[in-house]
């Protein structure tokens, strides 16, 4: 396959997830979409290191997934408070910090 | 003897790569319209699975492995957790306010694609079919990274620390 198919692929998840991201109102369920934004990152980071012959790209997406644990990690965390606090994971009930 | 030009390395047959991205495309799709957070979860799961063939199909081998291991072992394990503990009901998709917010991120997101795959059209053509340029084994991962990025390796456990101390600091009860 070229690497235009793949990155085509992963145009395709990257709008997946935008979509899911600006849709849905769960806090979780944003935070799962951000997860597939990150997996079509990576998708192209790989596409490019095998087109390029080059290691650096699948490095990246090492560093990338490191990143991404830790942004769940953090993230489930601030999801476990608000529900404890405000009883709903709803996104668009959160307005406390609006005025 | 009919020689096929793809039996010495099988896997580079397009049918794996076509096989994998539509199982990939309809997970992620079932990632954002399931109501369920639980089967959303899982989708995910499968998404994650099926981009690791994708890596494997690239020569990425290192990359699958600890994708399947990371991602699909540890993140969305914490996930399933979390959506357990917090016992969540189904989220009513279709209450969202007149709908306008799915218009306009359909249509901003299929804007998006456009301009994406004008932009990946307009390259020059690389293949990644013919021959292998670079094997992402655990060898040549491990010796990159623990001399030209080195660096960044020693910050990125730095940020693991801090997203752990992060998590506890937020997540615990008040202690009296």
């Amino acid at each position: 396959m070229i690497l235009h198919s793949y990155l085509a692929l992963s145009g395709i998840l990257f709008t997946i997830g935008l979509v899911g991201v600006v849709t849905r109102r769960n806090i979780i369920m944003i935070l799962l979409s951000l997860e597939i934004l990150l997996s079509a990152a990576n998708l192209a980071f790989v596409a490019f290191s095998q087109a390029l012959g080059d290691l650096s790209g699948q490095i990246m997406v090492f560093f990338v997934m490191i990143v991404a644990a830790a942004e769940v990690t953090v993230g489930l965390a601030i999801a476990v408070v608000l529900v404890r606090q405000h009883g709903k994971s709803n996104a668009d009930d959160l307005r406390d910090l609006r005025w | 003897m009919l020689k096929l030009p793809f039996l010495d390395r099988p896997m580079s047959h397009p049918f794996f790569f076509y096989m994998l991205s539509t199982l990939m495309i309809a997970s992620a799709l079932g990632v954002i319209l399931n109501r369920n957070p639980v089967y959303a979860v899982l989708m995910l799961v499968s998404t994650l699975f099926a981009l690791s063939g994708l890596f494997v199909l690239l020569g990425a081998y290192f990359v699958a492995a600890i994708q399947v291991i990371i991602y699909a072992g540890a993140i969305l394990v914490l996930f399933l957790f979390v959506v357990m503990l917090l016992d969540m009901e189904p989220e009513t998709l279709l209450k969202i306010k007149g709908s306008t917010l799915r218009v306009t991120g359909l249509i901003f997101g299929l804007f998006f694609l456009w301009q994406f795959l004008r932009a990946a059209r307009a390259m020059t053509p690389f293949s990644t079919a013919g021959n292998m340029r670079v094997a992402g084994t655990t060898a040549a991962i491990g010796k990159q990274l623990f001399t030209t990025y080195a660096l960044p390796f020693e910050v990125a456990s730095g940020l693991l620390l801090v997203g752990i101390i992060g998590a506890v600091v937020l997540a615990k009860k008040k202690i009296p």
